[in-house]
């Protein structure tokens, strides 16, 4: 047994470390700063690079220049950092750079407060890049699943070349838990899938069928042409609809097609009920007290937690939710990730509980829902 | 050598711009230094100076407005060994302006070619940060309003060591651009010259008239021997070298047994600089070494040494799913200003719980145990009251017993520390 007390925070820096994170660059801002501490503590001495950007803008600039250039990039923030994340987020989604971006929510909107928890970016994370194409969203409910999902993450980034988000909560990354490093059930390091260095290297070609191009870094001896820019498979600009096409629909295939090999989640069975909770985040825990409260009553619930929750895993939720009559979403906002349920599970009944006041959603509450609706 | 231009998209700007100028001059520059496409990346801002990545044949990333900086910086710590050049407009420079200051300050070794053409030409020829007060752009009077930016003198002020400015049109222009880019440091050109497409439209310059103006200048200081120092690139590796290793988390080893079982509740209400935090750690580490599952949920303000200071701790012997506390076994409570934010669950606590308050502290009534312990009487000083808290607990064999607490001490702490905790206990035990 290796039992350690970590936050949530240090979890996420360690598990990047573990995936072979190499660069980091951040800007300091309650209640992501630990991660930035723990990078500072743990990359310098490695060779990893860990710098403090003047702003949000920069922090992920710099990581974004690093990643062209090969590394394996992380940033952390806030959701006051990730407003100002958003037009290189939108970069990195047209442009195929990836990297992990951390999102340690804060209760908003704007500044609101550094030291309470929500889940109010949920949405933001998906839309808040302009264009519209899918990013990929992790959510972690404990200090495992910060460790465990940042090594997914960083995994996911690399083979499709994108952002992956992992959407924490002051919650879970301030919070210090017990947990046993050892017994961490860790997938492989993925790896960028690397192109031939021959002269015929197209930075943005695919074959048939292919997703996702190889890569070659920037700085190697095959040149590397990287744009913000509309471009086709040779990374100049174009204004031809028919390569413009391809590539948007490319970019928004690999995300969708691909869900069913990274839908993260949990479930806690209860035979005979008729109500499932659906659940991410920290609400997760409250709600899983409160379906093993009412285990043995006569008004039962399941549990079905997310993990990933974007892009909604349509096939799974469909699939859980099937044998229920009722299905009762707890949220930290008033009212997100219940508008992707109502789109998934339509004709089925959905009880919505949403809060937003700094407070984590407590059992009583959700039991309150399941037995009252 | 060959040249490093892109013979598949040959340069193409308006009718006598000058970019197309700084174009073939710094070509001519990477050819006269030796220099291969592969030897060097080229890193663009948005505007007419965001097309350089494509006239070259050279690694290239074109990004966002005003960003150019962040990706170059980032491309030279991963590739120290590239040469790195980054072109932007006047455009560039004014919204991208906190990254050029950083960028001085840090002293990266990166080229900035800063192609300064006193307005926004892709856009209609707007005002820009370097448009002259009297000049007549597309943004009407507002340019009257606001004082052009000299940039080789906010530059050297924020720390650049290589600060120059040119005319597109001047003769040595390309050994300027040779000189700004074999410096080992952040070198920045300001580089003056024509936008025939906006600028020149409505108002009068010419390569005499830029050389005239320049020539009224107030003179540059010599920021190169005010502002040399090591490049920041070599500076951080030398400084993560000299960097320990950070060791692993220590597992915590199941040495003791838990007195009670269970959930159990504890809260410590403190004040900032009562090590309240720390205790509450202990308290995980107590509750891990008697093969406990914890956790630790702390609130305190943005001050520092002023304020409340609360720790929620929860042991049990099942995985711990809600964090939050509903029904506290023991309430430490230390200082008025952490009393005051669980006023609320102070007036239901249950009859089983303890509560240890430190002499002088007001609760309102309720159904708990309350134990009153006179800390100063004890001489024990205020950052050890948590700790004298826990130590009452353990006598008690409340959530923790002495061996646990002796654990937790001695996990957290190195071995001077440790000893100064033991006689804190001590003085409980008076």
């Amino acid at each position: 047994m290796g039992i350690s007390l970590m936050e949530g925070n240090e979890a996420i820096g360690r598990g990047a470390a573990a995936a072979g994170c190499n660069f980091f660059a951040g800007y300091p801002i309650t209640p992501a700063t630990t991660i930035y501490n723990t990078m500072l503590k743990l990359l310098p001495p490695k060779g990893g690079i860990c710098l403090q950007g003047e702003d949000e803008i920069a922090s992920i600039g710099f990581c974004l220049g690093a990643a062209m250039a090969g590394m394996k990039c992380m940033t952390a923030t806030s959701g006051p950092g990730i407003s100002l994340y958003s037009e290189q987020i939108s970069f990195a989604i047209g442009s195929e750079i990836p990297i992990v971006i951390i999102d340690v929510q804060r209760l908003g909107p704007s500044t609101g407060s550094a030291t309470r928890g929500a889940d109010g970016d949920i949405q933001f994370l998906r839309w808040g890049n302009s264009g519209g194409l899918p990013v990929i969203v992790l959510a972690p409910v404990n200090v495992k699943d910060c460790y465990v999902l940042t090594v997914q993450a960083f995994n996911l980034a690399e083979k499709y070349r994108c952002p992956v988000f992992v959407a924490a909560n002051k919650e879970i990354s301030m919070t210090r838990e017990t947990v046993d490093l050892e017994a961490l059930d860790l997938p492989p390091v993925a790896e960028r899938k690397v192109a031939d260095a021959d002269a015929s290297f197209l930075p943005f070609a695919v074959k048939d069928g292919q997703l996702v191009p190889d890569f070659l870094a920037i700085g190697t001896t095959i040149l590397v042409r990287q744009t913000s820019s509309t471009h086709g498979p040779d990374g100049y600009i174009t204004t031809d609809p028919e390569q413009i096409e391809k590539v948007q629909e490319r970019l928004d295939a690999k995300i969708k097609t691909n869900i069913s090999k990274f839908t993260f989640h949990d479930e806690y069975v209860v035979p005979g009920a008729d109500t499932l909770v659906i659940a991410y985040g920290v609400t997760a825990r409250a709600a899983k007290v409160a379906v093993k409260k009412l285990h043995q009553s006569d008004q039962s619930a399941s549990l079905l937690v997310l993990k990933t929750l974007w892009p909604v895993p349509e096939a799974l939720i469909r699939e859980k939710a099937a044998p229920y009559k009722r299905v009762v979403i707890a949220e930290m906002n008033l009212g997100q990730y219940v508008r992707e349920l109502q789109q998934v599970l339509t004709g089925k009944e959905i009880v919505f509980l949403g809060q937003m006041n700094g407070e984590m959603i407590k059992p009583g509450q959700i039991m309150e829902v399941i037995q009252n609706g | 050598m060959d040249s490093l231009l892109n013979s598949n998209r040959p340069p193409v700007f308006c009718p006598g711009c000058s970019h197309d100028r700084v174009l073939h001059a710094l070509d001519q520059a990477l050819i006269e230094m030796g220099f291969a496409g592969k030897d060097v990346a080229i890193v663009t801002d948005i505007g007419c100076s965001g097309l350089f990545d494509t006239f070259f044949n050279t690694h290239a990333l074109h990004g966002l407005h005003g960003r150019a900086l962040t990706y170059a910086t980032g491309i030279k710590m991963a590739r120290p060994e590239l040469k790195v050049i980054v072109t932007m407009g006047d455009g560039g420079l004014g919204i991208g302006g906190a990254h050029v200051l950083s960028t001085c300050r840090r002293n990266i070794d990166l080229t900035l070619l800063v192609l300064n053409n006193f307005n926004y030409g892709m856009t209609g020829g707007q005002c820009s940060s370097t448009t002259p007060h009297d000049a007549v752009v597309a943004s009407g009077f507002l340019n009257k309003l606001e004082k052009p930016v000299d940039i080789c003198q906010v530059a050297g002020a924020a720390g650049a060591p290589m600060v120059s400015r040119v005319s597109t049109y001047q003769k040595d222009f390309v050994a300027k651009l040779k000189e700004a880019i074999t410096y080992d440091g952040f070198s920045l050109l300001d580089i003056w010259g024509i936008c025939p497409g906006r600028y020149t439209r409505r108002n009068k310059l010419t390569p005499k008239s830029i050389k005239a103006n320049l020539a009224q200048l107030p003179e540059l200081t010599d920021f190169t021997s005010k502002n040399a120092r090591m490049e920041y690139g070599k500076a951080y590796r030398r400084e993560a070298a000299r960097q320990k290793v950070p060791s692993d988390p220590v597992p915590i080893a199941v040495t003791c047994a838990a007195p009670q079982s269970g959930r159990r509740e504890v809260i410590i209400l403190g004040g900032a600089g009562q090590r309240i935090i720390t205790a509450g750690e202990l308290v995980c580490l107590a509750g891990a070494s008697a093969g406990c599952h914890a956790t630790q949920k702390n609130d305190y303000p943005i001050t520092v040494m002023r304020g409340h200071s609360v720790s929620e701790i929860i042991l049990s012997d099942e995985e711990i799913e809600y964090t939050g506390i509903e029904n506290p076994a023991v309430v430490i409570a230390l200082a008025p200003e952490g009393v005051k934010r669980r006023m609320k669950m102070l007036e239901h606590l249950s009859p089983e719980a303890l509560v240890i308050k430190a002499a002088g502290i007001e609760l309102s009534p309720c159904q708990a145990a309350v134990t009153e312990i006179d800390f100063r009487a004890r001489k024990i000083k205020s950052p050890d009251w948590a700790l004298a808290a826990l130590a009452v607990l353990a006598q008690q064999k409340k959530i923790l017993t002495m061996d646990m607490l002796k654990a937790a001490l001695n996990l957290r702490f190195k071995k001077a520390i440790y000893e100064t905790a033991l006689a804190v206990i001590e003085k409980v035990f008076v």
